[in-house]
């Protein structure tokens, strides 16, 4: 009976239960409640994998208004996987927030700052499940207001400029992909991207379609970060609440590309986006560009946490670049780094975290020696780093390997060595931390730090480990974002 | 599945890659006692391992035999875990975990690399020895051995990359990825060679050994001259045996590491130069690539590995108990350390060829081979160089480190785990010389040689009595100066007369307008570097906080070339 109701309850669960925790006022409560609900979502978005694989593509009507008309939920293997990477991290960010929110959040901000967290869960899944245009935008609106306050809590001064430039930026973005929606609803006369994928045809070559895709991808581009729309990002994840960083780092921009892909590839279709527009040329020279602007960048940063944001953007142009092949093997590269990338991230802001936890700062100069001081969390952090170069046996080298197979597949060259070579910039920022850790000694004037509580590190080493797991037995990941490759590019599945 | 089913499917490497993992947890004779059983057990179940049985599984779908037993990779692996037993015995007095932890698995990884049966089990396990063994270097905690360090990981994880190139473009080619004869054929083949020789110390590429074992920890060499570039004199073996171009690969790598390794003062040193110039003669041996050649270099790869290791074990006693390894401030030492003397000529016996030793009985089937096959001055280059290993390796080593002129350094023996270790390995050495068909029993093709006919002793001997009367008589006449506080023993003018010294010269000369050049890239670098920083430095353009203005035109401008691209072009 309840199975039925699965791909409701993936966000209605967390939509109710943010208000609880407001009713709660306190903070262990309210932590507890987000601990559970993710952990239901996780279960829910897992359920949903499953019967997807067995059976093909869901579809919810919510409320049980029927399709055109009523909103309504689709899932099929493109989005169950993405609402698996956003309730699988958060499942582990969650038991990991209540330690560093008690030290980095003022206490009676506490129980706000969960209803805020769930409140961003519940848009980044929504964004992912609905199979409504502008329910898009609704969920978009959602996750990134609740993000904007969530990154304010953050306990520098910085965090409120960086949460209020987000604001702007993020805004500007959402419109734009509002104009966008507009324009195709003016075409069409729906809003269910289903039915708008059967009647866009008809109107593919009009300047208003034109119009409303490009709309729909520079909107999108700045929300996923897509290099040089990525100015907001740094200072956002820099400034924000460790906890914080985890999620959005690990989930908010994913959620992006994921609406990316679905726009590009199921609405207006991959031949209109290949044939009419040159949406192909420009991702695939403004990801070559930001990886390589964005790593150079993060080899200079002294902010650690700084200097995996603008690893974050680079690794985005990792993503587009698999898309921007429009092949199987691309999209597949790209859709199983929206996942590898989780991970990895997910890992090496959590170990950061824990440094922060402990150093109150995560400068690079406060980093030394701490190899000796934190063995374990700079262990996690070098293991998370590997993956993030491509170390084989984890999954950074899995992504990579797609993604170079895919440029050579389409004889490319050039490419495939720029994504090698660009590996070796991620040795060097990685490399800056490790040399400070574990090679340098720690300034006398600072006390000795300890290791960071099991709290943090479990999850921590709970991502470090799914690192080499899924770095290893790709057959879930790979085979799961091979499918959904099949299925955006419209060749079974 | 049956208890020797199971065990058939672990391959070898893992029984060290894993069993590591304990060793941090152990403490004292306990952990002594791990140690060791260590590599006997896995020598155990390498014998268990019958020939052809496979673990096969796909990944990524690509066809991965992750174990494949032949009797090239089993000999392999049998000399890796003795190598592995002897260095373990040889480091237990260390009390840091991380070094074990560090040597095993690097152990573990050679092993496992040896029983891949595709190139990307290979690619693995081969990044695998360069970031295990790279902490046997940072191990010595110096400054000096950090840079090494570093600079040897950057080549050995460089050499790893050009592997992968060539392994993907293998694939695209051919469709597979298993790890059999390759031959020079495509540029992806070209790529897997590179990668290979890198590994392999080719001359030109060679750099790295020389710079980096001699700054590894006591320890730390032993293991680093057992794995890393005999795993690729397998890898040679195995995917490229009979290309001719290695043939003169071969013969350059005898013969010129020889003047690099006579003008050198730091001992461990003049071992590197002289490792490089035995990996000479295996690689010859591959690139003439008949039956006998390709026994001639496994048996010398075994050989190799045990008095090699003997040469590196008893100067790491010589650095541990005095404190230094130059040749110039050593000297008398036979009077402490009388074992390590002993053991140590054993080596020089060994590495010189000299008949009843190990090096005389792989040493011959790849000169007779080189012989046999119309290599005329192969053969002779390889003669060459059999006197010129003789000189630095055979004489220089033991004869600046224990005997010359006494140093006045009084210090106790070898610690006694050194010393079973080095007994151990001098014993094999021994027994390898004089009972040569137990060795030649498990070589992968039949030999029908006979090492000790009265021509192959007679020519050894010449070769080895007449450098030896040289010797004998430089050191009489006094031309052979006895002190030797210079650090730059090419300085000395009696090198100048056996020749040699006028190639060092002129190499010196190179490597003074190299280092010229490398100053003035320098330059160039930094200014490259500063002008990036410039930009993407904390303050730089790239990184500054924007204004949110900036993403608004940004998105502004990519909006509209946006749709001036899709409305006009």
């Amino acid at each position: 009976m309840i199975a039925a109701h699965y791909a409701a309850l993936q966000v209605v669960a967390p939509l109710i239960a943010a208000p609880l925790c407001v009713l709660l006022r306190r903070g262990i409560p309210a932590w507890l409640v987000t601990v559970a609900i993710s952990w239901i979502a996780l279960a829910i978005a897992i359920q949903l994998l499953i019967q997807v694989l067995a059976t093909g593509t869901i579809s919810y009507e919510l409320g049980g208004w029927a399709a055109p008309w009523g909103i309504e939920y689709r899932v099929d293997s493109v989005n169950a996987f993405v609402l698996l990477i956003v309730s699988g991290i958060s499942a582990v960010t969650a038991p990991y927030a209540h330690k560093t929110v008690v030290k980095e959040i003022p206490e009676d901000r506490h129980y706000l700052f969960y209803a805020a967290y769930l409140l961003c869960l519940t848009g980044l899944l929504g964004i992912a499940i609905t199979g409504d245009a502008f329910n898009v935008f609704v969920f978009l609106e959602i996750s990134s207001l609740s993000s904007y306050v969530l990154i304010s809590l953050g306990s520098e001064r910085k965090a409120l400029t960086a949460a209020y430039q987000y604001l702007v930026m993020g805004t500007i973005g959402a419109t734009f992909f509002l104009i966008g929606v507009g324009l195709i609803y003016a075409m069409t006369g729906t809003l269910n991207m289903a039915d708008i994928a059967t009647r866009l045809d008809a109107v593919e070559n009009t300047r208003t379609v034109l119009a409303a895709f490009a709309f729909i991808t520079v909107g999108l581009g700045l929300k996923l970060a897509l290099f040089p729309l990525h100015l907001w990002l740094p200072n956002a994840y820099a400034y924000a609440p460790s906890a914080v960083t985890v999620l959005l780092a690990a989930t908010a921009t994913k959620v992006a590309i994921y609406t990316m892909l679905r726009f590009v590839f199921t609405l207006f279709g991959s031949d209109f986006a290949l044939d009419v527009t040159f949406l192909a040329e420009f991702l695939m020279a403004l990801a070559l560009v930001g990886v390589f602007a964005a790593s150079i960048t993060a080899i200079f940063q002294n902010n650690v946490k700084r200097m995996l944001a603008y690893s974050s953007v680079a690794q985005v142009g990792y993503m587009l670049l698999g898309v921007s092949f429009f092949s199987v093997t691309g999209l597949t590269g790209g859709i199983v780094h929206l996942f590898n990338h989780a991970m990895m991230k997910g890992a090496l802001f959590m170990a950061l975290g824990a440094v922060f936890y402990r150093l109150g700062s995560v400068h690079i100069d406060r980093m030394r020696g701490l190899g000796k001081q934190m063995p374990l969390t700079m262990f996690a952090f070098v293991l998370g780093g590997l993956s993030l170069i491509g170390l084989p046996l984890t999954v950074g080298f899995i992504s990579k390997w797609y993604l170079i197979l895919a440029a050579l597949e389409r004889g490319w060259w050039p490419i495939a060595g720029l994504i090698l070579l660009s590996s070796l910039l991620a040795v060097a920022y990685i490399w800056r931390v490790v040399e400070a850790a574990y090679f340098r000694d720690p300034a006398t004037h600072h006390p000795r730090a300890t290791e960071a509580p099991p709290a943090l590190l479990v999850p921590t080493w709970i991502l470090v480990l799914a690192n080499f797991y899924f770095g290893i037995d790709t057959s879930v990941t790979v085979g799961i974002a091979d499918n959904a490759a099949k299925v955006l590019l419209g060749s079974g599945g | 599945m049956t208890a020797s089913e199971f065990a058939h499917s672990i391959p070898p490497g893992f029984v060290l890659l894993i069993g590591a993992g304990l060793v941090p947890l152990l403490r004292g004779r306990l952990r002594d006692a791990y140690l060791l059983m260590l590599p006997v057990v896995g020598l155990l179940h390498l014998v268990s391992l019958e020939t052809g049985s496979y673990v096969q599984t796909s990944v990524l779908s690509l066809e991965i035999i992750v174990l494949r037993v032949d009797q090239i990779a089993l000999i392999f692996g049998y000399i890796f875990y003795i190598a592995t037993f002897v260095s373990v015995i040889y480091a237990l007095h260390v009390k840091r975990a991380f070094e074990h932890v560090a040597a095993l698995t690097y152990a573990g990884s050679a092993i496992g690399a040896v029983f891949a049966g595709d190139l990307i089990t290979l690619f693995v396990f081969w990044e695998l020895t360069a970031v295990t063994s790279v902490f046997l270097i940072f191990g010595r905690q110096t400054p000096r051995a950090y840079r090494a360090g570093m600079r040897y990981l950057v080549v050995q994880i460089g050499s790893g990359v050009l592997l992968l190139a060539g392994t993907i473009l293998h694939y695209l080619d051919t469709n597979s990825v298993e790890f059999g004869h390759l031959g020079i054929v495509s540029p992806a083949t070209t790529l897997i060679f590179i990668a290979f020789g890198v590994k392999c110390a080719f001359p030109l590429l060679h750099n790295w050994l020389q710079d980096a074992y001699p700054e590894a920890t006591v320890t730390g060499t032993v293991f680093l001259s057992a794995f890393t570039t005999k795993l690729a004199v397998y890898a040679l073996a195995r995917g490229y045996a009979g290309t001719e171009m290695l043939v003169w690969i071969g013969a350059t790598m005898t013969a010129f590491p020889i003047f690099y390794a006579v003008i050198e003062n730091d001992l461990r040193r003049v071992l590197a130069y002289s490792l490089n110039n035995q990996l000479g003669f295996m690689v010859t041996g591959i690139g003439i690539g008949t039956e006998m050649a390709l026994n001639g270099t496994i048996s010398h790869a075994f050989s190799h590995i045990l008095y090699k290791a003997l040469l590196f074990m008893s100067m790491g006693a010589v650095l541990y108990r005095v404190g230094t390894i130059k040749g110039s401030e050593l000297g008398g030492l036979y009077k402490s350390m009388p074992w390590t003397a002993t053991f140590c000529i054993v080596g020089a016996a060994s590495i010189s060829a000299f008949p009843l030793f190990s090096g005389f009985i792989s040493k011959a089937l790849i000169i007779t081979a080189a012989a046999e096959n119309g290599y005329f001055i192969t053969w002779l280059i390889l003669l060459f160089a059999s006197a010129g290993v003789f000189h630095h390796s055979g004489i220089k080593i033991p004869y600046f480190a224990f005997f010359a002129h006494d140093s006045g350094k009084r210090c106790e023996e070898a610690p006694r785990n050194m010393l079973v270790a080095m007994a151990i390995a001098a014993a094999l050495c021994i027994g390898i010389g004089v009972y040569p068909h137990v060795l030649y029993s498990i070589l992968p093709f039949p030999v029908d040689f006979q090492p000790y006919t009265p021509t192959h002793v007679l020519t050894q001997l010449q070769l080895l009595l007449f450098s030896a009367l040289a010797f004998a008589v430089l050191i009489r006449t006094g031309v052979y100066p006895p002190e030797l506080k210079s650090t730059n023993l090419d300085s000395d003018w009696l090198y100048r007369r056996l020749g040699p010294l006028a190639v060092g010269a002129v190499l010196r000369r190179v490597d003074h307008a190299a280092g010229l050049l490398k100053n003035g890239a320098k330059t160039q670098l930094k200014e490259l570097v500063d002008g990036i920083s410039r930009h993407h430095g904390p303050e730089g353009a790239m990184a500054r906080t924007w204004p949110t203005g900036a993403t608004a035109l940004w998105v502004a401008i990519l909006l509209g070339a946006f749709l001036v691209a899709s409305f006009y072009v």
